[in-house]
């Protein structure tokens, strides 16, 4: 806590200084660097997958996910803490408590925002609905219209968050919810192009609010290998501009490190989905730079 | 450090806003990220539990345990999907069919006025064995963790039909209620009587069976060509726990409900 509180005030006091002097051509260029963190499809995950388990032995945990979370802040200023959809079912936790627990946990972990995934609609949206005042996060979704619906005006297209006089605009897309879910559990909920509505986001985002980091919580799925039309992250991420990351979720795709793809205007975005069930947490570190625009190519990514 | 505790927003709120001022007021050059590093950080062992949230937990799970580990009921005999009775059927089989086609029989009668003929599931859906002696919630779970829920399906008998050549094809005890399937040598369908009654191919019959299974799992797809669909918001783990509760000990039931006919 001493730690973060002296980094900030640092950053203060080099941002006077820089104030100051900002005509003199010696100034170093100033770096900041903003830390993503992110998880997907936890679906109730909560204890740790059992020693003799075949596929996750001992691995996993919300206790465990809250240690590492901590650690990264402990050596990290400037955290954003994500999840992609499908916190709910999976475990008797949510039968017995319908989500309470899941989201009471995610608050203490300080999640910053999440989107919505298909099973977080199993108890209807009422039932997503009566769980929300456990958690001290916001939910974002772009492409569903909840006007009709009990969320209306309290899930929001995007969020917008400040990190070290950084601007990171963050938005949510949704999977299709006919065909997969019950239409008396999302009741009035209206599906919207995802493509679209993405690149009216983006744009917003990028161009009119000026972020300097625009993400995308997806949970439309990583890639579809027998409908590869179909609406995905790979599909968003060519057919868009002015995403710098696109966190993933649904597929329960294990990717072994960030994909990298281009995108309709030829930059390069990232994709990340760590998998399923709390056994990985996804890491992704921007670093800035003062007045240094990135050209094409000139950015580094390593993954 | 407790995770649960809250850093000074209030200060470091001004601190941003200090931040933001200064660097607009000067006109200083925008940030533009240069630089990305990504990776994946599994969640092994090698983490130590943060106990705030294992103590916050802790009661949940008791809780949960306590209740899931209830005896409910009594089992006299493990109940097994892989032993069969002539290839057909199974106890278990037969037990769940049967437990699920009366609790759909009831619901369709008290909110349809329709009566069930035919329950159908899928020998794939019995996830567990369900061992002798104390029978509990958590063994529901272990028989059935999927979140599948009950439906009941109009099909008309010539679908009713293929529903049974399925059965012939696929050559699985597939747990069935309320139906008799009558095989020749070649395990070609003879006979189908329902409720006792020869199957007449332009009746409409309603049959129970699983959410899984009318969206197209295992490809029992006439049961997708249903005139008629009633969901009846009835989780089968459920439904069987809510047997396992009614009752002091399972009954073990071993009628035939496909026959192979001998030459």
């Amino acid at each position: 806590m001493k730690r973060r509180e002296f980094i900030q005030k640092t950053a203060a006091g080099s941002a006077l200084v820089l104030g100051g002097l900002s005509l003199s051509s010696f100034a170093e260029p100033e770096t900041k660097k903003i830390t993503i963190l992110h998880t997907n499809d936890v679906h109730s995950h909560i204890d740790p997958f059992p020693i003799d388990d075949p596929k996750f032995p001992n691995m996993g945990g919300a206790a465990r996910r809250a240690s590492l979370i901590e650690q990264v802040r402990r050596e990290e200023p400037n955290v954003l803490l994500l999840d992609a959809g499908d916190v709910f079912q999976g475990t008797p936790y949510f039968n017995y408590y319908g989500g309470e627990l899941e989201f009471k946990l995610m608050s203490m972990m300080q999640y910053d925002l999440a989107t919505m995934g298909n099973h977080d609609f199993d108890n209807g949206i009422d039932g997503f609905k009566l769980q929300l005042p456990h958690a001290k996060f916001d939910f974002v979704c772009a492409n569903y219209n909840f006007k009709n619906t009990v969320l209306d005006g309290i899930v929001k297209p995007y969020k917008i968050f400040y990190k070290d006089g950084l601007k990171i605009g963050i938005f949510g897309l949704g999977i299709e919810l006919n065909g997969l879910v019950n239409k008396n559990l999302y009741k009035e909920t209206v599906y919207n192009d995802p493509i679209g509505t993405a690149q009216d986001m983006a744009r917003t985002l990028r161009h009119t609010e000026k972020c300097d980091l625009v993400i995308c919580l997806s949970h439309l799925g990583f890639i579809y290998a027998n409908e590869p039309n179909k609406v995905s992250d790979l599909v968003l991420a060519r057919a868009t501009k002015d995403i710098d990351l696109i966190i993933g979720g649904h597929t329960h795709t294990f990717l072994t490190k960030p994909y990298i793809e281009k995108n309709s205007a030829g930059e390069e975005v990232i994709i990340n989905q760590v998998g399923c069930y709390g056994i990985n947490v996804g890491r992704i570190d921007f670093t800035f730079e003062k007045g240094k625009k990135s050209k094409m190519g000139s950015k580094t990514i390593s993954v | 450090m407790r995770i649960s505790k809250k850093y000074n927003t209030y200060r470091s709120g001004f601190v941003l806003f200090l931040t933001t001022a200064l660097l607009i007021s000067c006109g200083a050059p925008a940030f533009y990220a240069t630089a990305i590093e990504g990776k994946k950080l599994p969640i092994s062992a090698e983490y130590s539990n943060n106990h705030a949230i294992e103590d916050y937990v802790a009661p949940y799970r008791t809780h949960i345990n306590k209740d899931l580990d209830s005896v409910l009921v009594y089992c006299p005999e493990t109940m097994d999907k892989t032993n069969t009775i002539n290839g057909w059927q199974t106890t278990i089989g037969n037990l769940l069919a049967d437990v699920t086609f009366d609790k759909a029989a009831t619901l369709i009668k008290t909110r349809e006025n329709r009566n069930l003929d035919i329950c159908l599931l899928n020998h794939g859906g019995i996830r567990s064995v369900i061992a002798k002696g104390p029978v509990t919630a958590r063994t529901a779970f272990e028989v059935m963790p999927f979140e599948n829920s009950l439906m009941v399906v109009a099909l008309k008998g010539e679908q009713v039909m293929e529903m049974a050549q399925y059965i012939a094809r696929e050559k699985k005890p597939h747990p069935l209620a309320g139906m008799l399937i009558v095989l020749d040598e070649n395990d070609s369908v003879k006979t189908v009587t329902i409720q006792g009654k020869p199957l007449q191919p332009e009746k409409i019959y309603n049959i129970a069976t699983s959410d899984y299974l009318v969206n197209g799992g295992d490809s029992m797809t006439f049961l997708g060509n249903a005139v008629a669909t009633y969901d009846l918001t009835y989780k089968l783990r459920d439904v069987y726990i809510d047997y396992f509760k009614e009752v002091d000990t399972l009954p073990i039931i071993r009628t035939e409900r496909i026959v192979t006919q001998k030459p």
